[in-house]
């Protein structure tokens, strides 16, 4: 007999440190962890696991999670001017759907050992990490349409292949996720439709848009494979099952046709059809940019994570009466 | 982080309440997650607002996380081993004449 979960292994805080002084992992449980990942097993919390294993998923899963809830500001800019009803309704629901996804990952990350409260500190305090995207502005309209189409859809092509991954909670929140994502990439490829067949200042507005969020959203898949110093161990967990270059093709690949449809340019000049690849080729990607946004320098960082401290103390007033509503119930319950 | 009296503010420390859902009457609840509530009402809120925004679920549980005893999954071999070894509780262990339906 057991509890439902995993033992709790330590406070994140303390766990990089930690690990360090674990000993290692017996290299008979690794062999016979090993076997059940090749043999397409999945493993769930309880499950015996290499440090390296849950640490890694710790990390990838919480910067997950953070990304979605940072990912919820650069949209949420636009509720209040969206241009109809419709727009408005929508773009609320998917701001709502990005809290929740937020929470899958919690929730998936906690099956780990960890807590959120411990995770969601490190992104106040600036020390977790979240995808680079959501550190660029939303400047117009047209960034709502370009979010949904192109941001979206990357995470879309991301997360198709981490349903597969394997680590049993991680995998089906992704599943949860996928789910609603589609309704995300509609709505923005919706709206970048609408601008396409308006107005030249709307058409401009949208190519505009493109042309800020192109490059940004093909870094969102992360640094090159010869640059990525974690994939060849993720790979053989399947923890990822593809890697970066080959998830940023994919991705190419399927939004090349829906930018012609659009009749807008992608800002590429050196993007064209390989007939013996079958391969959109592409030029090359600014990765100074991309690290200098991880780094914290990018246009919107400061102002994202200011936003966020302030959400968690103006919201220190909710938690704090939710408590002391159970307690009161709690009380009567118990005089009853 | 904590309050005047030194309890801890966040909501991650209120209890942890594992989340069923299910998806069309007459159905199974299946585990969809967990949410953390201060009491059981708060946490079906929380639970309809994270894991049922659109008609995911006809009727939802909320359950203590640690009001569940699970099985081990160390010992799944010898646990289950008194089921697997008795081939006669399935159909095919008995012969039927080839040509007649049984039922």
């Amino acid at each position: 007999m057991a509890t439902l979960r995993g033992s709790r292994l330590c406070s994140l805080t303390h766990m990089t440190t930690t690990i360090r002084q674990l000993p290692a992992d017996d290299p008979a449980q690794v062999a016979a962890f090993e076997a059940r990942i090749a043999a397409g097993e999945s493993i769930e919390p309880k499950d015996w696991m290499p440090v390296r294993y849950r640490s890694q998923l710790t990390r990838m899963m919480s910067q997950h999670a953070h990304s979605e809830i940072v990912g919820m500001l650069p949209e949420g800019n636009w509720i209040t001017r969206a241009p109809s009803l419709r727009r408005k309704q929508s773009l609320i629901a998917k701001v709502q759907d990005e809290a929740g996804h937020g929470l899958y990952i919690y929730c998936g990350t906690e099956t780990l050992g960890v807590d959120r409260f411990d995770l969601y500190n490190q992104l106040l305090d600036g020390t977790a990490k979240y995808s680079s995207i959501f550190n660029y502005p939303t400047l117009s309209w047209a960034d709502m349409g370009v979010i949904g189409w192109l941001v979206d859809g990357a995470a879309i092509v991301n997360q198709t292949i981490l349903a597969k991954t394997s680590y049993g909670p991680y995998a089906r929140a992704m599943v949860r996720i996928c789910k609603e994502e589609n309704f995300h990439k509609r709505q923005g490829y919706e709206i970048c439709m609408t601008l396409a067949k308006g107005t030249p200042a709307q058409r401009e507005m949208l190519q505009d848009a493109v042309n800020r969020f192109w490059w940004p959203s093909l870094m969102m898949f992360g640094p090159s494979d010869t640059h990525s110093p974690n994939t060849a161990e993720l790979l053989k967990w399947r923890v990822k099952r593809k890697t970066n270059d080959e998830l940023r093709q994919r991705f190419i690949n399927l939004t090349v046709p829906q930018a012609q449809e659009l009749g807008i340019t992608l800002p590429d000049p050196d993007l064209r059809y390989n007939a013996e690849t079958k391969n959109w080729d592409f030029g090359p990607i600014d990765w100074s940019e991309f690290q200098e946004v991880i780094a914290g320098n990018g246009p919107c960082n400061r102002e994202r994570l200011e936003a966020r401290r302030a959400a968690h103390d103006e919201g220190r007033w909710v938690r704090e009466a939710a408590a002391a509503h159970a307690a009161k119930r709690s009380q009567a319950t118990a005089a009853a | 982080m904590s309050d005047a009296s030194g309890a801890p503010v966040g909501d991650s420390h209120w209890p942890l309440w594992e989340v069923f859902t299910q998806e069309n009457q007459g159905q199974p609840f299946e585990h969809a997650g967990s949410v953390h509530a201060t009491d059981a009402e708060h946490a079906l809120q929380n639970a309809r607002d994270v894991y049922a925004r659109r008609g995911e679920a006809v009727n939802l549980w909320v359950v203590p996380s640690t009001a569940i005893t699970a099985s081990a999954p160390s010992d799944a071999g010898p646990f289950f081993d008194p089921g697997n070894d008795k081939a006669y509780r399935h159909p095919q262990f008995y012969i039927a004449p080839r040509g007649i339906r049984i039922f």
